[in-house]
C-alpha cells in the first residue's frame, strides 16, 4: 500500500514538520471526515423525534445490550490494531500480520451485528422511507458501516501485501496509516453509540 | 514490493515523454497545471456561451429566443460551470503550476493524487455537461439541471423536479468534490512539509499562503456539501425523507448545509485571486508587498470568518431578528480584513515605480471592481436592505463584480504575468492592453446596470419581462456590454494562439520579479530546481539579485546569513547536495483509471444501470489496487553541473 511521495519512499525524506507526508496528508483527510460525520450527525439531531406516521420509535427498536457487545468488539479491534502497529515497528512481522488479521475479523463481526440489526429493524417496519428517524438512522449508521467495510478491505489488502514474510518494519508505515483510519472509524462509533443509542435510552 | 508489483501491478508504469500517453499518465505538477488551465478555459468559454444566450434573451422585453425551461437550465448551468468548472480549476491551475516552484519543491507531496484530482475534475465536468447531449436526444428526460446553482430543496425534490436534472447535478458535484478534496489534502501537505530550507511560513510567497488558506477552506467546507448532496441523492434515488416536508423534513436544513459550504466556497474563489494580485502588484511596482504579515493574517482571518457568516444568504427565510442580527454583524466584520487588503495593495503601489503592463492593468481592474463588489456585499449584510435586494439583479451585480471583476480579472492578470514562465514565450503586450480595456469596459457596461435594474425591482432568474417597468434601457446596455466583453476574450484567444506560434525562448526572469519560481528557466525543467534553493529572506530572489537593497529593507544581513547557514546544514543532511541525481516520481495510468471508474459508477447510479455500475466498481478496484501495488517506478535524472 503505497501513496508514494514526490521523492519515492525507499529513503525517509526530511520534511519541514518532521512528520511523514503520508501521515500528515492522512491526518488532513481524517479532519475532513470529521466534518462529514458531524454534518450527518447534525442531520440526525435536527430531525430527532420526527417519527412520521407512527413508525417504530428508537425506544421500541434499540437493544442496548446487543449493540454494546458489537461496540465492545469494535473497541477491542482498536487495541488489536495498536498491537499490530507496535509489532510491525518492532520488526515482529508475523505477529503484526496476526494482529491485523484479528482487527479485520473483529471489524467483520461488527459489520455482522450491524447487518443483523438493520435486518431486524427493517422487519419491525423501519425503512429508509418509513419516517425521518428511519432516514437519518440508516444513513448515519450506514455511512459509518461503509467506513468500517472500507477499513476491512484495507486491512485485508495489507495482509495480501504481507502474505510473504508478514508485516515487518519496512511496512510499519503502511500499517500505521491503516491503523489511523481504523481508530478514526472507532472514535466515530463511540460518538454515534453515545448520541444515537445511549442518550436515547437515557431519555 | 517487487513481487506484489508483478501480481497486482497489472500494467507497467509508462515512461512516454511526449504524445498522448505522456499527458494521460503524467504526474508532473506543471503539466497537470497546464491541463487544468486549458480544460478550465474551455469550460469558461462554454459557460460564457450560456451567459451570452441569457443576455440575448433578456436584451428586449418579451423575446422568445429560448423557452422558460431552457432559460432555467441556462442560468443553472452557467453558474455551476463558471464556479465549479471554470474559476475554481483555473485557480487550481495556478496553484498546481506555481506552488512547488514558489516554495522550492520538486513536485507536490502526492504527484499521483494530483493527477487523480485533475482527471476527476475533467470527468466530473464532462459528466454534468453530458446532460445537454441527453437533453438534445430526448427532451422528455429533462436532463439539464435547472433548479439554480444552490439547488434549494423542494425545487430539487422528485415532486417538483421529476426529470433527471437534479440527479445530474447532484452526482456530478459529488464527483467534482472528490478531486477538489484530494487537492486540498495534497496542497496543505506540500506547503507544510516541502518548503525549501530556510523558507519559514512567514517567508513564503503570498500566493502560496492564499493556496494554504484556500485548501484549508476546501477540506472543511466540502464535507458539508457532500453530505447535503448525499442526502438529496438518497431522497431522489431511494425515497428517503431528508427534505420531504410531508414526513417532517425541513427544506431550510438544505439551505444551512449548502451555505455552510457555499460561503467558504466564495472565499475559495476569491482568496487565490487575491494572492495572484498580491504577486503582480509588487513586481510591477518594484516594491515589496506592503504589510506582508498583515496580508497573511487578513487572509487567514477571512478564511476563518468565512465559516461564520453562511446565514446571510438566508435573511429572507425568516430566521428571526436575533439570528439575522448576528449574521449581519459577522458579515460586516469580514469587511475589515478585506478592507485592510485593499489598502495594503494601494500602499504597495504608493511611491513605487509602477509599470502598466497588461498583468498590472488587470490587477488594477481587480482592485477597482472587487471594491465595488465588496461595497454592494456590505449592503447585503444589513438585513433590512437585504430584504429589498434579495433575489433581485442587485445580487446578480454583486456576484458578477466579485467573480468577474474579482476572480476572472486576477486570473487573466496571472496568465499575462506567468505566461513566460509556463510556456517560455511572452504574450503580446499591445494586444494584452486592448484585451484588458475591452474586457474592463465590456464588463462594467454589462454588470453595472444590474445595480440599477435590481434597485428598480427586476427579479433574478426571470426569463423575460414586459415593457414599461423602465428596465428596457439597462437590459439593452448590459447585453451590449457582453458583446464588448466577448470581443475582449476573443482577442485574448487570438493573442494566445499567436504567442504559442512563436518559438520558445524567454529569459528566466523577464519582469524582474521577486519570488523563487523566477529562478528557474522558462519553462522550468521537469525537476524544477537543479539545486533546491536555500532561502534566507522574504522575496529571496529579489534580494539575491539586488543584495544592496537588502540592508535598506531592514533585513539584517547577519541574521539572514545565520539562517541561511543553518538551513544549508539541514539541506546537506537531507541529501539535497549535488551529485546525487534527482529522483523523479514515475508516471501512472492509475489516477485516470480510478477517476474513470468513479465516473462510470456515477453514470450507473444515474441510470440505475447495473452493468455500468459493475464496470465502474471494477474500474475503481483495479485503479486502487494497481495504484497501491504498481511499485515506485520513478527515475533518477542525473543533472550536469549539479554542484553550482
Amino acid at each position: 500500500m503505497s501513496l508514494e511521495t514526490a521523492h519515492g519512499h525507499e529513503h525517509a525524506e526530511v520534511t519541514n514538520t518532521g512528520i511523514d507526508n503520508r501521515k500528515l496528508g492522512f491526518w488532513l483527510f481524517l479532519s475532513s471526515e470529521t466534518i462529514f460525520f458531524a454534518c450527518l450527525l447534525v442531520g440526525y439531531l435536527v430531525y430527532h423525534g420526527q417519527n412520521g406516521e407512527g413508525g417504530p420509535t428508537p425506544h421500541e427498536l434499540f437493544n442496548i445490550p446487543l449493540t454494546s457487545i458489537s461496540t465492545f468488539v469494535l473497541l477491542m479491534s482498536s487495541l488489536a490494531v495498536v498491537l499490530g502497529v507496535f509489532s510491525a515497528q518492532q520488526g515482529n512481522a508475523k505477529a503484526a500480520r496476526g494482529w491485523v488479521a484479528a482487527t479485520a475479523a473483529m471489524g467483520l463481526v461488527f459489520l455482522g451485528f450491524q447487518a443483523y440489526e438493520f435486518n431486524h429493524f427493517y422487519h419491525e417496519g423501519l425503512t429508509l422511507s418509513s419516517s425521518l428517524f428511519g432516514t437519518t438512522f440508516y444513513v448515519l449508521t450506514g455511512f459509518h458501516g461503509a467506513h468500517v467495510a472500507v477499513g476491512v478491505i484495507w486491512l485485508l489488502s495489507l495482509l495480501y501485501h504481507g502474505r510473504k514474510g508478514g508485516l515487518g518494519q519496512d511496512k510499519a508505515g503502511d500499517v500505521e496509516i491503516a491503523g489511523l483510519y481504523w481508530h478514526f472509524v472507532d472514535i466515530v462509533w463511540i460518538v454515534l453509540f453515545t448520541v444515537v443509542y445511549l442518550l436515547e435510552a437515557a431519555m | 514490493m517487487a513481487t506484489a508489483a508483478k501480481t497486482l501491478g497489472f500494467i507497467p508504469r509508462p515512461t512516454a515523454e511526449t504524445g498522448f500517453v505522456s499527458w494521460l499518465t503524467t504526474v508532473d505538477h506543471k503539466r497537470i497545471g497546464i491541463m487544468y488551465g486549458v480544460t478550465a478555459f474551455l469550460f469558461f468559454l462554454f459557460g460564457g456561451l450560456e451567459a451570452f444566450m441569457i443576455r440575448l434573451q433578456l436584451m428586449k422585453p418579451n423575446l422568445d429566443l429560448v423557452t422558460a425551461d431552457t432559460f432555467n437550465a441556462l442560468f443553472t448551468m452557467h453558474a455551476t460551470t463558471m464556479i465549479f468548472l471554470a474559476i475554481m480549476p483555473m485557480l487550481a491551475a495556478f496553484m498546481n503550476f506555481l506552488l512547488p516552484l514558489q516554495i522550492g519543491a520538486r513536485d507536490v507531496a502526492f504527484p499521483r493524487l494530483n493527477a487523480f484530482s485533475y482527471w476527476s475534475y475533467l470527468f466530473g465536468g464532462l459528466f454534468i455537461n453530458t446532460s445537454w447531449l441527453l437533453q438534445v436526444m430526448d427532451p422528455t428526460r429533462r436532463a439539464v439541471p435547472d433548479s439554480g446553482w444552490f439547488g434549494y430543496a423542494n425545487l430539487t425534490t422528485v415532486n417538483f423536479s421529476g426529470g433527471m436534472g437534479p440527479d445530474f447535478w447532484t452526482i456530478g458535484l459529488l464527483l467534482l468534490g472528490i478531486g477538489t478534496l484530494v487537492s486540498g489534502f495534497n496542497f496543505i501537505t506540500t506547503i507544510l512539509n516541502m518548503r525549501a530550507p530556510g523558507m519559514s511560513l512567514m517567508k513564503m510567497p503570498i500566493f502560496s499562503w492564499t493556496t494554504l488558506v484556500t485548501s484549508v477552506l476546501v477540506i472543511f467546507s466540502f464535507p458539508a456539501i457532500t453530505v447535503a448532496l448525499l442526502m438529496l441523492m438518497f431522497d431522489r434515488q431511494f425515497e428517503a425523507n431528508f427534505f420531504n416536508v410531508a414526513a417532517g423534513g425541513n427544506v431550510v436544513f438544505w439551505q444551512h448545509l449548502f451555505w455552510t459550504f457555499g460561503h467558504p466556497e466564495v472565499y475559495i474563489l476569491i482568496l487565490p485571486a487575491m494572492g495572484i494580485v498580491s504577486e503582480i502588484l509588487p513586481t510591477y511596482s518594484r516594491k515589496p508587498l506592503f504589510g506582508y504579515s498583515v496580508m497573511v493574517f487578513s487572509t487567514a482571518l477571512i478564511g476563518f470568518m468565512g465559516f461564520t457568516v453562511w446565514s446571510h444568504h438566508m435573511f429572507a427565510v425568516g430566521m428571526g431578528p436575533v439570528v439575522n442580527t448576528i449574521f449581519g454583524l459577522t458579515t460586516m466584520a469580514i469587511a475589515i480584513p478585506t478592507g485592510v487588503k485593499i489598502f495594503n495593495w494601494l500602499s504597495t503601489m504608493w511611491g513605487g515605480r509602477v509599470k502598466f503592463t497588461s498583468a498590472m492593468l488587470f490587477a488594477l481592474g481587480f482592485i477597482m471592481c472587487f471594491t465595488i463588489g465588496g461595497l454592494s456585499g456590505f449592503m447585503h449584510a444589513l438585513p433590512p436592505s437585504n430584504a429589498q435586494q434579495t433575489d433581485t439583479y442587485f445580487i446578480v451585480a454583486h456576484i458578477h463584480y466579485v467573480l468577474i471583476g474579482g476572480s476572472i480579472f486576477a486570473i487573466f492578470g496571472g496568465i499575462y504575468h506567468w505566461f513566460p514562465k509556463i510556456f517560455g514565450r511572452l504574450m503580446d503586450e499591445k494586444l494584452g492592453k486592448w484585451n484588458f480595456w475591452l474586457m474592463f469596459a465590456g464588463f462594467n457596461l454589462f454588470a453595472f446596470p444590474f445595480h440599477f435594474l435590481g434597485l428598480m425591482g427586476m427579479p433574478r432568474r426571470i426569463y423575460t419581462y414586459d415593457a414599461g417597468f423602465g428596465w428596457e434601457l439597462w437590459n439593452m446596455v448590459s447585453t451590449i456590454g457582453v458583446w464588448v466583453l466577448t470581443l475582449g476574450i476573443l482577442l485574448f484567444i487570438w493573442n494566445f494562439v499567436q504567442t504559442m506560434r512563436k518559438p520558445v525562448g524567454t529569459a528566466a526572469d523577464p519582469w524582474d520579479a521577486r519570488t523563487t519560481e523566477w529562478t528557474t528557466s522558462s519553462p522550468p525543467p521537469a525537476y524544477n530546481f537543479k539545486e533546491v534553493p536555500v532561502i534566507s529572506v522574504r522575496d529571496d530572489f529579489w534580494y539575491k539579485k539586488y543584495p544592496e537593497k537588502e540592508h535598506a529593507a531592514g533585513h539584517g544581513r547577519g541574521k539572514a546569513q545565520t539562517i541561511a547557514h543553518a538551513a544549508g546544514a539541514v539541506h546537506e543532511a537531507a541529501g539535497h547536495g549535488g551529485g546525487h541525481g534527482i529522483h523523479m516520481p514515475g508516471q501512472s495510468y492509475m489516477p485516470a483509471l480510478l477517476a474513470l471508474g468513479i465516473t462510470l459508477l456515477g453514470y450507473g447510479l444515474l441510470f440505475s444501470n447495473m452493468v455500468t455500475t459493475v464496470i465502474g466498481v471494477v474500474g475503481i478496484f483495479a485503479g486502487m489496487f494497481g495504484w497501491a501495488f504498481e511499485g515506485d517506478g520513478g527515475t533518477v535524472i542525473e543533472v550536469a553541473g549539479g554542484d553550482d
